[in-house]
Order: C-alpha cells, then sequence, then structure tokens
C-alpha cells in the first residue's frame, strides 16, 4: 500500500502528539539563546554595533581576521586532510594503520589549554623544532606568535578532524567500480578523478563547515597564540567586552554578527552537504587498487601519514613529558586532584547526556517531519537550530544566565547545573551531526517496513534504531563528554573555588607559579580525558542489545 | 511516646535554629590566586574563623578584572560583604557602581611606602611591576624603561593584554607614568619586539618559564618566589632607573551587606600583624603593615624601585579608555 507522496497537512493535535520532543528541545534552544542574549542586551538601553562596525576600523579589522584565519585554518585542514586520508585509504594493509588512527584521534579528545602547552613546547619561538631546525643550519626569522601559531593550533586539531570525517568515503565506493577501474587500465590520477572525488564530495562540504565553524568561533587558542590585538577574533572581542570595559550589550551584539555569519555559512553549506558521520573509518572491506601496490605512490603515502602522524604527536609527546618529568608524586598523592578529576568528569557525563536528550528531540522529530508529514523546510530548520550552537559563544550564554538568575538569589546553587548545561548546547552540534544521518538512513530503509509491521515507540527504537545509531552515538557521546571536560571558560565564570574541577585547579597551580605541577596536572587532564572517551564510546558504542 | 516525639524534635529544631543563627557568614568575593590552596586563604580563613565565631566564604573569581564586572553585574543583588583584590588602578570604576562603604579606618600608619588616602579602599598589600628576566639567557638586561623601549634590537618580550589584565593595564600605566604624551610613540617602538600578549599573568609567566621569550613583564617580587621555594638564582627582576609601577591591591566592603560589624572587624584583621604575616610567602606581595619577624631572606636583596610610580586612579578610570585605544592602534600595525 503506497503511501501518497502529497505534502500531508496534520491537525495541530497531531502536530503536537507527534512532535513534543523536538518541539521541547527547540522551545528550550530558543528560550535559552534568545533570554540570554536579551538578558544582555537589556543592560543598555542603545545598541550601537552597528555604528562600531561602521566606524570602528578596529573591529571591521578583527571581522575580517575572523574570516581570514578561519578561511586559511580550513583550507589547510581539509586540503592536506584529503591528502592524508587518500593515503590512508590506498594503504590498506599498512602495520599498525588501526593505531595510527587511533592516536589521530587524541587531539579531537585534547582539550585547548593543554593542548597549547604542547604546540608552544615543539613547535613555540624556543620550541624543539625550532632550535634543531637552527642546530642544522635553517633558521625561520618570523615570529611563531600571531598568524602562525594560530594556525599550527588549528590544524593540529582539524586535521586529525578532516581526515576521520573524510576516510569513510572511500569505503562507499562500490568495489566494482574498483575492479572496472583496474580492467580501464586507469592511472592515480585518473581514479582520484573519476571514483575518489565524487565519493568525496558528499563528505567535504560538512566537514569544512564544521572545520570553520570552529575555526571562526576560536577562543583559547586566540588568546594565547594570537600574539597581540592584531590577530584578534569575535570571540576574543566579546569576551574582553566582558572585562574591564564590561559592555555586556556590546558582547551580544558581537555575539549576534558571529552567530549570523554562521548561520549564513551553515545554510549555504546545508544546500549541497549530505551531513555524514564521524565514523573511525576502520573498515577494511577488501577491494583491488590498481595503484596500491605502486613503490613510488607507496614512498609517497609513507611520507604523509609519517609527517602527519609526527605534527601531531610530538606535541603530545611533550604534554606527557612534561609531565612524567615534573613532581608527579606529590601531584598525584594530592586528594584534591581526584576530586576535580572525579567532578570533572561528573560534570562531563551530564553534559553529554543533556546534550543527548536535546538531540534526540530535535532529530527524532526532524524525522517525523521528513516523513510523517513531508515537511522538508521545518525538518532541516530543527538540524539547523541543533547545528548553530558551535558558534553561540559560552561567555555570553553563561553571562546572561547569571543576568536572569540573579534576582532570583540562586546564582551560586545553580552554578554546576548553569556550567553542565551551557557544556551541553555548546557539544550538541556534534551529536546532531553524527547521530543525525544514522537516524535518517534508518528512516529510509525501515519506516515503511515499520509502518506495515506497525513497529513503534520503544520496540522500534530498540530493534531498528538502536543497532544503526548505536556506534555513531557512542562516538558522539564521548567527545561531548572530553570536550566538557577540558572547559574552562564557564567554570571560570563563576566561583572558582566551589567548582574545581581540573581544568580549574591546572589554572589554580598556573596562578601560583606552580607550573611544573601544572604539568602533571595537564598530564593527568589528557588521560583522563582519553579514558573517558574510551569508556563512552565503547560502553554505547559496543553495548549488545 | 508521641508527644516526646514531638518535643524532642521541637527541642532539636529549636537547636538547630539556634545554631544557625550564631553562626554569621562573611562573604568575600576575591580573585581564585588568593584562595588557591597556595594562596593565603585558607590560613586566612582558619585565622579569622578561629576567632569570630562566624563563617567566612571566599567566592573566587579569575582575577581583578573578573572581580570588578561581577561587582558590575551583581549590582544591589550582590552578596559580597568585602571585596577584596581589586587594585588601585580600579578603584574609581569600582566606586562608580554606588555599591560599597566607606572603611572608617585610620591609614596614616601604614607600612605602604607609596602615598595612599582613600576613604573606602583599604590596601592589603603592594608591589612593584619589573620585567623579569632569565639570567642564563639574556646577560644584559635593560636598565630602565626608556633603554628598553628605544633599544630596537633588544631581547623580545612577553606582556599581558591591558584590557583583560590587570599587570597589563599596570603596564600601560607605567609607559604612561614616563614617556607621558610620547607613550603612543613608545608602543610603536617597541611593537616589534612583543613576542605575544596574553590575557593574563599566568599565561604570560608560563610561556616565559618555558624559555619563549627572556623577558615577561611580572613583579620585582617574582624572583623571590624562585629563590624560597625553588631555591634557584636564575630567575631575577630588572631595576629600572626611570622608576617602576606600583600595584596596590585594596578590599572594601559594600553599603548594602547585612554584616557590617564583621565586614568592618575582618577590614580591621586585614591590617593585622597575623593577616600581613601570611602575605610575603603565599601572595608573593608586600605587606603593607607591620609583620611578626622580618621578611624571609629570599626578599632581601630585590629590587628597590629608586622612583615609584602611581598614577592618580581618578585620571587612571577618566583616560583609560582613550589609552587602550592608542595601544591598540600601535599594537596592530
Amino acid at each position: 500500500m503506497a503511501r501518497s507522496s502529497k505534502r500531508i497537512r496534520p491537525g495541530f493535535g497531531e502536530i503536537i502528539r507527534v512532535c513534543w520532543p523536538g518541539i521541547v528541545s527547540s522551545l528550550f534552544l530558543i528560550l535559552i539563546i534568545g533570554g540570554t542574549f536579551s538578558a544582555l542586551l537589556s543592560t543598555s538601553s542603545s545598541t550601537k554595533i552597528i555604528d562600531d562596525f561602521g566606524n570602528s576600523t578596529y573591529l571591521r579589522k578583527v571581522l575580517v581576521f575572523t574570516l581570514w584565519q578561519a578561511g586559511l585554518s580550513t583550507l589547510i585542514s581539509v586540503g592536506i586532510g584529503v591528502l592524508v586520508a587518500r593515503a590512508f585509504a590506498r594503504q590498506q594493509s599498512l602495520t599498525g594503520r588501526r593505531l595510527i588512527l587511533q592516536l589521530l584521534g587524541l587531539p579531537i579528545v585534547t582539550p585547548v589549554i593543554v593542548a597549547v602547552l604542547g604546540i608552544t613546547a615543539v613547535y613555540g619561538q624556543s620550541g624543539i623544532l625550532r632550535e634543531n631546525l637552527q642546530l642544522l643550519g635553517f633558521s625561520w626569522p618570523g615570529n611563531f606568535y600571531g598568524l602562525p601559531g594560530i594556525l599550527v593550533a588549528h590544524v593540529f586539531f582539524n586535521l586529525p578532524l578532516s581526515i576521520r570525517m573524510l576516510l569513510p568515503a572511500w569505503d562507499r565506493i562500490p568495489s566494482e567500480n574498483w575492479r572496472l577501474a583496474a580492467h580501464l587500465g586507469m592511472n592515480s590520477r585518473q581514479l582520484f578523478l573519476w571514483l575518489e572525488w565524487p565519493a568525496l564530495t558528499s563528505v567535504l562540504a560538512g566537514t569544512a563547515g564544521i572545520v570553520f565553524l570552529l575555526c571562526f568561533s576560536s577562543f583559547a587558542v586566540v588568546l594565547v597564540l594570537g600574539g597581540g590585538p592584531s590577530t584578534t577574533t569575535i570571540e576574543v572581542a566579546i569576551y574582553q567586552a566582558l572585562r574591564f570595559d564590561f559592555d555586556p550589550s556590546r558582547a551580544a551584539s558581537l555575539a549576534i554578527v558571529q552567530l549570523t555569519i554562521c548561520t549564513i555559512v551553515i545554510l549555504s553549506l546545508h544546500r549541497w552537504m549530505r551531513v555524514q558521520p564521524i565514523s573511525s573509518g576502520l573498515a577494511t572491506t577488501s577491494r583491488y587498487r590498481p595503484d596500491e601496490k605502486l613503490w613510488k605512490y607507496r614512498c609517497l603515502d609513507f611520507f604523509l601519514i609519517a609527517l602527519t602522524t609526527s605534527f601531531v604527536a610530538l606535541p603530545l609527546l611533550a604534554i606527557v613529558y612534561a609531565g612524567i618529568t615534573g613532581p608527579l608524586t606529590h601531584v598525584l598523592l594530592d586528594s584534591r586532584l581526584w576530586a576535580a578529576a572525579g567532578r570533572s568528569a561528573g560534570i562531563a557525563l551530564a553534559a553529554a547526556t543533556t546534550a543527548l536528550t536535546l538531540a534526540m528531540g530535535l532529530l527524532f522529530t526532524s524525522r517525523v517531519l521528513l516523513f510523517q508529514f513531508r515537511n522538508r523546510s521545518s525538518s532541516s530548520a530543527l538540524q539547523i537550530l541543533g547545528s548553530i550552537t558551535f558558534a553561540v559563544p559560552p561567555m555570553v550564554i553563561g553571562t546572561g544566565l547569571f543576568i536572569i538568575l540573579l534576582p532570583m538569589g540562586v546564582v551560586f546553587d545553580a552554578a554546576v547545573l548553569v556550567i553542565i548545561l551551557v557544556n551541553a548546547i555548546l557539544v550538541l552540534p556534534y551529536i546532531m551531526r553524527t547521530v543525525g544521518p544514522a537516524l535518517l538512513d534508518a528512516g529510509h530503509r525501515y519506516d515503511r517496513l515499520c509502518h506495515q509491521l506497525d513497529l513503534k515507540g520503544w520496540n522500534r527504537l530498540r530493534f531498528v534504531e538502536w543497532p544503526v545509531i548505536r556506534q555513531p552515538l557512542g562516538f558522539s557521546m564521548a567527545l561531548c563528554a572530553t570536550l566538557s571536560i577540558g572547559d574552562m571558560g564557564v567554570a571560570a565564570l563563576f566561583d572558582t573555588s566551589g567548582v574545581i574541577t581540573l581544568p580549574v585547579l591546572l589554572y589554580h597551580r598556573f596562578g601560583a607559579y606552580r607550573f611544573d605541577e601544572a604539568a602533571v596536572t595537564a598530564l593527568v587532564l589528557i588521560i583522563l580525558c582519553a579514558l573517558v572517551f574510551l569508556i563512552v564510546d565503547r560502553g554505547i558504542g559496543k553495548w549488545r542489545s | 511516646m508521641k508527644s516526646l516525639l514531638c518535643q524532642g524534635l521541637t527541642v532539636l529544631t529549636l537547636l538547630v535554629f539556634a545554631a544557625h543563627a550564631e553562626t554569621e557568614r562573611l562573604t568575600i568575593y576575591t580573585y581564585s590566586s588568593f584562595v588557591s590552596d597556595w594562596g593565603p586563604g585558607p590560613t586566612i580563613k582558619q585565622m579569622f574563623e578561629d576567632d569570630c565565631d562566624c563563617k567566612l566564604e571566599f567566592v573566587a573569581l579569575e582575577d581583578g578584572a573578573a572581580l570588578l564586572s561581577r561587582l558590575q553585574l551583581e549590582g544591589r543583588y550582590s552578596k559580597a560583604d568585602i571585596v577584596l583584590g581589586l587594585d588601585s588602578n580600579l578603584t574609581v570604576a569600582a566606586k562608580r557602581t554606588g555599591l560599597l562603604a566607606q572603611h572608617g579606618l585610620n591609614i596614616s600608619k601604614l607600612g605602604l611606602s607609596i602615598h595612599w588616602e582613600d576613604d573606602t579602599f583599604l590596601p592589603f598589600d603592594y608591589g612593584y611591576f619589573a620585567f623579569v628576566y632569565d639570567s642564563e639567557t639574556l646577560k644584559n638586561a635593560p636598565t630602565s624603561l626608556k633603554a628598553l623601549v628605544q633599544n630596537t634590537t633588544g631581547p623580545r618580550l612577553i606582556i599581558q593584554d591591558p584590557r583583560t589584565s590587570t599587570p597589563g593595564l599596570g603596564l600601560l600605566l607605567w609607559v604612561r607614568s614616563v614617556f607621558e604624551d610620547k607613550a603612543s610613540d613608545a608602543w610603536s617602538q617597541l611593537a616589534p619586539r612583543i613576542l605575544t600578549v596574553t590575557k593574563g599573568w599566568s599565561e604570560a609567566y608560563g610561556l616565559f618559564l618555558n624559555g619563549e621569550a627572556p623577558l615577561v613583564l611580572s613583579y620585582t617580587t617574582s624572583p623571590a618566589y624562585h629563590r624560597h621555594v625553588e631555591g634557584t638564582d636564575r630567575y631575577r627582576a630588572a631595576a629600572f632607573s626611570d622608576g617602576h609601577y606600583a600595584q596596590i591591591e585594596v578590599a572594601a566592603k559594600l553599603a548594602h551587606s547585612p554584616h557590617q560589624e564583621l565586614a568592618d572587624r575582618f577590614l580591621k584583621f586585614m591590617l593585622s600583624t597575623e593577616f600581613q604575616d601570611v602575605i610575603p610567602t603565599t601572595n608573593w606581595m608586600f605587606p603593607v603593615g607591620a609583620t611578626s619577624q622580618p621578611l624571609p631572606e629570599a626578599f632581601t636583596g630585590l629590587v628597590q624601585p629608586t622612583q615609584t610610580l602611581l598614577l592618580d586612579p581618578e585620571l587612571v578610570e577618566n583616560q583609560r579608555h582613550e589609552w587602550i585605544k592608542e595601544w591598540l592602534e600601535a599594537l596592530s600595525e
């Protein structure tokens, strides 16, 4: 019994009955984002941001620089990402391939403040790399701080992310095509043009979009490696507006500019973007690549993989080295460290769960809208709403919630809740982008079957959706949890003596000249992140149902 | 049986209430390094609570700048009784919130080497900004701010942003005090040698210790930490003949606080020998009052400024925007 492909006009009650999860999630998000923005704007009577951008050459410079560095970072990360992902795809039987790919997952879960320590130790002004190059007679007179530093850090985080997002595209090329190509005697260039590029384009836009948004709203990296006022991003300008100048309405206006630009980027990408899951790309389907065994390409691939791996591994090794040569026992035997670690892990898991709840509401309803009501635009709107929160500055939400909660007298009791909530909103897009496509996929394949079998509710979730979304869900939950562990911004906004998380403890040690102890704390932080990632990823991803 | 239980409960409730009413709670907003386990906070809390029969609660904010913006944000809703850790440059902005009350104490006898008179803000420690250098990589440290600025082949340095950090603002005012109307030119001259501008002291000092640059903006007292805790003389402060800019850290009580008496008591306690004894080796600043013993050995031989610089807080507040704009323009070329 084929269903009509006409758009169905349901009644109001029907919409509420079927779509309530999405309505609740989206209302919640809109209320929080809208409420906090207007709370900040309401602190002064006039908003003069248009004037500001019109008159202030400084703000215009900030905007241009933000776009410029984000564009460059994206170009480099995704450009090199394509080359390296291709090398990985070609060398299926490389020894240690699996291990290297797992290592490349580490920067994604490394807290920014820790990674920056490692990056400066290796690539900084007096970093290991520069000193060794000098010994070899090469000298590079330029200043690392500024655009070079920002780019190095952004590539450190986003090159591995790009590789892992792009790699699954190769799995989607049917093995018949490879065989056909071999029969036709295609060379490497032709293979790329006719087989690989078409498969890549669908993931490329999504990858570039995420990387661009992450770099556009980059904050901690720019603050430490930016070098000075000539390399300020909008996100940094927002932070500055909330310091000595204390001008919340200006911060909110800047945040609106950032949000607008990011929405435009997302919307234009959404037009030709098939949202792709970030999977690990470990699947090894048997296939024959005509250029796989050629030693010319082997050398090239090994070189690319080795270079990328060392680029990523060196800063991580520097962190480990600084940690194990520090006052290890002194720091590790400190019960405060473990209390802080426990607190961080708790907050992270709570934030990930909250994000999951919000995302599931949006995703399931978005799918219902698409399949049941044939309402593509509302469906996309929910998807976009959940993906845009990357661009919402945590300082703005945090300060806004503070202003709202203040007259109620519950600010201090609510601090932990606010930290969890802000983190959940920040990491929401990862779940949207990872679980969303899998859920849609399940819909495309099984929606009709489920209707015919009258399979719905809990049973459908358990037998149809769960097997499909389990893995991306585990991965994105793990990602969310680790990102929340490393968060510092929101925790610092409240009371750093009330909620001492691991990053706060790290900063306390910085503030007390205890930089050697901070190095050990950083190592513990990175290990905690990796552990939480593994446990959540494996725990959910490999669950038997 | 039932009535006995009832009576028991009533007595218990009364006891709880009585106990609750007895312990007054004094809330102090301060910066996080003050209350961290290495800062003066824990000891001071213990000492004050032992004596006052009250609870002392610290609310730790990121730093002095966060302290001021929190005060502006909270306004009359603030639950702070005392705000501790603003520096002298921020006093006027803080006063303009209209939230602060006069301390009513006579501070003419303080051991502060700088003239300080204010009916609202009570100083609790002070220090001087200085460029700290690594004596292993920098043999000829600059001898004056003028020399540092004008030596175009000089060493690279790390400074803090005057929009986000109190040392950064301090340097801005230091350059102002020495170069006056030529401050903007001085910044342009210095700009090529500024390795990076960080958001706060911690990031700058961390990069400096990692060897990223041989010079960093910090305090004359920083070498005392390295000597006292690490036993090394490697890091030293450069003595500048054209003067060092001072930082005076102050506290004030809030006018709407329901615990005025307790707040007064704490302010008085702040100037006591016990409190001042804690400051040098936890906050790494100079005490403003008498200490029971001479300063630890690590403090002897520190740079003694031949000239102390401090601009009028009123002038700072009125000109800050203009000067920061100048700084921005000079550094973003």
